[in-house]
């Protein structure tokens, strides 16, 4: 019983254990329809690349894993979401496009610009709008969601007006590459392992993610204890909008195409799903990181199992809002409080028994 | 006399109040020619903005509790598609559907305050689920584009105009033009001054202010700040339901992609009205005034005709945090003056 007490109270049960729920799901589904048990695990070679349904959800959930490490420490120093994120992929996808195509020009095989200034620009300005959010919640003291709720809006419409509301293709092989295959695995994977594994070594060998969390848990104190709050919140942000650049150019060179309306639609829900999944409270300071991406890949493993599942991207909400509620009120304070209470009780009534 | 105090939150709902009456008369001189003059311009503001004016009243109160529901656009376009696939396909009256939107909007409400102010849980985060939830059950429902053709009594309502008997034009017809508004907007108007009045003169209305204000004053004061909550969300999401009728009689079809973004623009239009994210200040008239600035800067980037339509949602975000920064300076002054 102790033990099991344990394994729940560890930081990564809650993500681990949806991730396990969520490939079981898969095993029992494959043995229901008649393929083989361990479909979802299978990996083969087809024509020089990786496939199979695991490297799919690993393809496809790059985006959000990098996103979410963004969104972990934006979560973590200033107990609010940054909700612009998908918007801001969206702006830096058009910008990245529209450098490279030429302003106007709607379907090009050959850059107008070198392909390293597109996709620099488009970063930047992601960085630029990071930089926004973070400028309004670290110096102006507006809540972080209200403050993000400003690029929400006005990312995707900027991203609009620089493709001149239209969808801008690049066709040239090297840009298509981001998003599709180096070798045998697919680019993005590479990518976010790239981002995860420089965040991870960045918060492990300098103080910043130790300063982060001291922010989070206590801006005031922090402050009087040396560091400076505002700039640390502020760099969270820009870190955030950063990876949002990184992530726009993946979804963009996926598609090889500006599509402003539809890159990185209902992203930001995804990217603060995985944070909450991952065992981190919403409420700021603590975090863990390698929650956040397990959590990430969840997601983006729920998601493909309920459309193997037959249902439709535009019903699937419903499972991940029911999966979002029951999450969080695991999480919740009086929930939890009721249950301490009712074991205390338990073993009360227990000990009158022996 | 009296003086009448002009404070902040006076100056706030001036500065909309003057700024909506600033860009009117700029849209009528620059596009007078365009019939920007037209009583009838006007008028059609307020008709293709009557859902949102319902729904911005219940986000008002929400956030003047320090709350905020965003699942309100994905609520709205779930009431439209009940109501499509209820008279469409199921053959059910629109009396029937109307009372079973309003009691969903109940539940939905009753389900999210629960969440929020017994669970302690973000409002964010609930209203985010809700969202989720309410824009999938939507697609449940149906995934296709459902018009309402066949209930009488909804097309009729949906027809009726309520005529002006002046400010008429005659157009190159030789045809006198009456203005008129829908139903809608009579009955947004009228949840508009009910909300008025229960924020201002009812026991109920003045709590939603004090849990606003300091909840733990509010609690010493012996008010039920957790029923409050709970309360002030179910209104939310009845108003919210009452907005989606509205919104239903304007477009007279259900489909999943309806009302993206209802609520951001109900958001920003509160929050240009003057009610503080922090809770405890705000006013419906405010809200009001938001959702006409709104619905002018989309009348104008459409009458110009050549300007992309994202312009629109470009102004309203700059106008947001032109509006969100002033309430920071004033929440500053207000700091040092303590």
């Amino acid at each position: 019983m102790s033990n099991l007490k344990k394994l729940t109270k560890m930081r990564l049960f809650l993500p681990i254990f949806s991730m396990i729920l969520v490939m079981a799901i898969n095993v029992v589904y494959d043995i229901a329809s008649g393929n083989a048990p361990f479909n979802f695990f299978t990996i083969s070679l087809n024509n020089g690349v990786l496939y199979g349904r695991l490297i799919d959800v690993l393809n496809r959930g790059s985006e959000v894993a990098i996103l979410a490490v963004g969104m972990t420490l934006v979560v973590s120093a200033s107990a609010g979401t940054d909700i612009s994120v998908g918007s801001v992929m969206s702006l830096t996808g058009g910008m990245c496009c529209m450098l490279l195509a030429g302003y106007g020009v709607t379907n090009v095989s050959e850059y107008a610009m070198p392909l390293w200034v597109g996709i620099g620009a488009g970063i930047l300005v992601a960085c630029a709008c990071g930089l926004f959010n973070g400028f309004l919640v670290a110096y102006m003291n507006i809540q972080p969601m209200v403050a993000t709720l400003i690029l929400w809006s006005a990312g995707r419409a900027i991203g609009l007006l620089l493709c001149n509301s239209q969808i801008v293709y690049v066709r040239v092989e090297s840009f298509q590459k981001i998003g599709a295959y180096v070798g045998a695995i697919p680019t993005p994977i590479l990518i976010a392992a790239a981002v995860v594994i420089i965040a991870a070594l960045v918060l492990r060998f300098t103080a910043l993610g130790t300063y982060i969390q001291s922010v989070g848990i206590n801006k005031k104190a922090s402050r009087i204890a040396g560091l400076s709050s505002a700039k640390i919140i502020l760099l969270c942000y820009v870190i955030c909008g950063l990876c949002a650049g990184i992530a726009g150019t993946v979804a963009t060179a996926r598609i090889y195409s500006a599509d402003t309306n539809n890159i990185g639609l209902n992203m930001e829900l995804d990217a603060i799903l995985s944070v909450a999944l991952g065992g981190n409270s919403l409420g700021g300071g603590k975090f863990n990181l390698a929650g956040s991406i397990i959590g990430a890949y969840t997601i983006q493993a729920i998601t493909t199992t309920l459309y193997a599942l037959g249902v439709s991207s535009a019903q699937a909400p419903v499972f991940k809002a029911i999966v979002v509620i029951l999450i969080v009120v695991i999480q919740a304070e009086p929930v939890k409080e009721f249950f301490k209470k009712r074991a205390a009780k338990k073993t009360v009534e227990g000990g009158v028994q022996a | 006399m009296k003086k009448a105090k002009i404070n902040n939150n006076n100056v706030l709902l001036l500065i909309t109040i003057v700024l909506f009456v600033v860009m009117y008369l700029a849209g009528c001189v620059v596009y007078a020619d365009k019939g920007f003059t037209r009583m009838q311009t006007f008028l059609n503001i307020l008709i293709s903005n009557a859902g949102l004016i319902s729904v911005t009243c219940g986000m008002t109160c929400v956030m003047l509790t320090g709350g905020i529901d965003i699942s309100v656009g994905s609520l709205v376009a779930l009431d439209c598609m009940i109501m499509a696939v209820g008279v469409e396909k199921m053959g059910m009256g629109s009396p029937v559907l109307m009372a079973f939107i309003l009691v969903i909007g109940v539940v939905f409400g009753a389900v999210q305050g629960f969440c929020i102010a017994y669970l302690e849980i973000q409002p964010f985060i609930v209203t985010m689920a809700g969202m989720f939830f309410a824009r999938g059950m939507t697609a449940v429902l149906s995934t296709q584009q459902i018009s309402i053709t066949s209930d009488a009594l909804f097309t009729k309502l949906a027809g009726m105009k309520v005529e002006f008997p002046f400010g008429g034009y005659v157009n190159t017809k030789g045809i006198l033009q009456v203005p008129y508004v829908r139903v809608t907007v009579v009955v947004a108007l009228v949840v508009v001054l009910a909300i008025f009045f229960l924020l201002n003169y009812t026991r109920f209305g003045r709590s939603i202010y004090a849990v606003g204000g300091n909840q733990q004053s509010a609690t010493l004061m012996g008010l039920d700040v957790k029923k409050t909550q709970l309360k002030t969300y179910i209104l939310c999401s009845f108003l919210t339901s009452i907005g989606g009728i509205c919104f239903c009689l304007n477009t007279m079809n259900g489909t999943v992609g309806q009302a993206t973004g209802l609520e951001m623009s109900a958001i920003s239009s509160a929050v240009i009205g003057g009610t503080l994210l922090t809770g405890g200040v705000g006013n419906v008239f405010g809200s009001l005034f938001g959702v006409l600035i709104n619905g002018t800067i989309s009348s104008l980037v459409q009458t110009n005709g050549k300007l992309i339509s994202s312009w629109a949602n470009i102004v309203t975000a700059i106008l947001l945090c032109f509006f969100i920064l002033l309430q920071a300076v004033f929440a500053k002054i207000k700091e040092r003056n303590k």
